[in-house]
């Protein structure tokens, strides 16, 4: 039977060090709402949106009641919109109607997040793909829960250079577009990827990908705070004791995640998909990734060493947690966004952490460069110069990439911006000024890249 | 009837009739008390019951709530009650 030792300290991981189930995640198929007319489609949308979803809220909290656990998001994704509109979406605004139509029932059953507004053009766009994309900075600014997030390439077709190109546009268009209306900049629901997963329960990139099945749970646990604590019992050991306390700790952390996964499938009777094992930090003090690294011995996140540090963290957290989960999937990593990370923050202040640094801890955990706030002056074809940079990474290491960057209009490096709750406040970060306007504007895809030669 | 375990945890500073109260509650509501183990540390009182909640003709949530309440009002406790599968599936293979 369970002794007194184990009880208390689950509970402390959940009472004192922020352990939580960071999200469930209902993806939901939106390819049998597809209708020629636009109306009838957003109807279709909100109606199977509507009867899927409406115990989700509800179900989470009363999971969460039961076991003592926060469940803290609930939220939806969604097929590519891209897909979905394609017959009956002739101009962007359309887009818009369907972005509308989102944010009205995802609100309606209480979700903080929808994610899937969305185009995968990692070879090349279609014109329906094309017009969702440009309709992303009025949808973004006219919606509060929907998130946005568009594919550009992979290491199967290689990137979309051109879709990577516009995307440095409408990037910089939904900031000062968001300025001009005076709302949350739209950035911070947007990002790009390579090699996107089609079972990500984490936002804003979620979406639910066409090889799916048509309603499934997928959880993303946390626990980056778990991982910092049972670090600091271990202080001054060699690495070998480093790395088994965090698969140790990793493994607790995914069982209660594949707990309450498979309590989610049984009470709302949709089939469990994935656990997502990321490592995902909060602004909260002490929910920082950031902090698991100084804990590891480094000054402050980006010191030299952070790369290491960061790459075998990851790797032990995979470790730990692929055993106590049946099913896998999504990002599965440690988060690295700036503005969701108290260390961070920290380390970005105190001049520790470049957007350089950043890009190369990229290159070894999920995901990318996210939640950067950069100079509202910032070019676009600049902007599309660091997601061909990112997407490059992605491709070559045959793994998922994103950026989620932030032009701030009327901001210059070391400002501070206010992104508000989950999504936390940023340092605007420097931004190489040199010009790479005749690389990016040279149009057409980068090739596929070889799969052998590995070097 | 198949049991349907829960773990009662009760953490707060000692005093007399800690036990008698929690358990004259649960007696009142059909659960079936498996396992106690307690400790006193500096004058805190932390206990831990393992119980069976099969056969409850309220829902769990009421009686979570109740427990929190009693505690509070009466004992000046924490109790927490929470479903005993988060601790098998953290703690046992």
């Amino acid at each position: 039977m369970i002794n007194l030792r184990e009880v208390e300290e689950t509970n402390a991981m959940i009472d004192k060090e922020n352990l939580d189930v960071r999200t469930i995640t209902m993806g939901l198929c939106l390819l049998d709402c597809i209708d020629s007319n636009v109306d009838k489609l957003c109807q279709n949308i909100h109606d199977k949106i509507y009867r899927c979803a409406k115990d989700l809220v509800k179900t989470g909290n009363e999971i969460a009641k039961d076991f003592g656990i926060p469940v803290v998001n609930k939220r939806i994704s969604v097929t590519p919109i891209s897909l979905v509109g394609a017959s009956a979406c002739k101009s962007s605004a359309d887009f818009v109607k369907i972005a509308k139509t989102l944010d009205a029932v995802a609100k309606k059953v209480g979700v903080n997040f929808l994610g899937g507004y969305s185009a995968l053009v990692s070879k090349g766009m279609t014109p329906a793909d094309e017009l969702l994309i440009r309709s992303i900075p009025e949808a973004l600014t006219e919606t509060d829960v929907l998130c946005s997030s568009v594919n550009l390439g992979s290491t199967k077709t290689g990137i979309d250079m051109d879709a990577v190109r516009l995307m440095g546009t409408i990037i910089k268009e939904t900031a000062e577009l968001s300025e001009k209306k005076g709302v949350l900049n739209g950035d911070s629901k947007l990002v790009v990827f390579c090699n996107a997963p089609d079972d990500n329960p984490f936002m804003a990139g979620a979406f639910h990908g066409v090889t799916e099945g048509d309603v499934v749970l997928n959880v993303g646990v946390s626990g980056p705070g778990v991982v910092k604590k049972a670090l600091e019992s271990v202080r001054g050991t060699d690495f070998e004791t480093l790395s088994e306390t965090i698969k140790k700790t990793a493994f607790k952390v995914t069982r209660v995640g594949q707990l309450v996964a498979k309590e989610a499938s049984k009470r709302l009777g949709y089939p469990f998909g994935i656990v997502d094992l990321s490592l995902a930090p909060t602004p909260a003090i002490g929910d920082s990734v950031a902090d698991i690294l100084c804990e590891m011995g480094l000054e402050y996140a980006g010191a030299p060493g952070t790369t290491a540090a960061l790459a075998m963290l990851n790797d032990q957290v995979k470790k730990g947690g692929l055993m106590a989960s049946s099913y896998v999937g999504g990002l599965s990593g440690a988060f690295i966004p700036v503005s969701e990370d108290q260390g961070m923050i920290h380390a970005a202040e105190a001049g520790a952490l470049t957007l350089e640094k950043l890009e190369a801890m990229t290159c070894v955990c999920s995901v990318g460069l996210d939640m950067i706030a950069i100079p509202g002056d910032t070019k676009d074809t600049t902007i599309a110069g660091i997601i061909a940079d990112e997407m490059a990474i992605g491709m070559i290491n045959q793994k998922t990439t994103a950026c989620r960057l932030i032009p701030c209009p009327g901001k210059k490096v070391g400002d501070k911006v206010e992104f508000g709750g989950l999504l936390g406040f940023a340092p605007v970060m420097a931004v190489n000024p040199y010009s790479c306007e005749a690389f990016v504007n040279r149009g057409g895809r980068i090739p596929a890249p070889v799969h052998s030669f590995k070097n | 009837m198949a049991q349907e375990r829960a773990i009662i945890t009760v953490v707060g500073k000692d005093t007399v009739g800690i036990i008698a109260t929690v358990c004259t509650y649960l007696a009142e509501n059909n659960i079936n008390i498996l396992d106690i183990s307690q400790t006193i540390v500096q004058g805190y009182f932390n206990m831990m019951m393992i119980v069976d909640i099969s056969a409850i003709q309220k829902a769990f949530g009421d009686i979570q709530n109740e427990l929190t309440k009693l505690g509070e009002e009466k004992i000046g406790v924490q109790i927490k009650t929470q479903k005993e599968a988060i601790f098998d599936a953290m703690h046992r293979l």
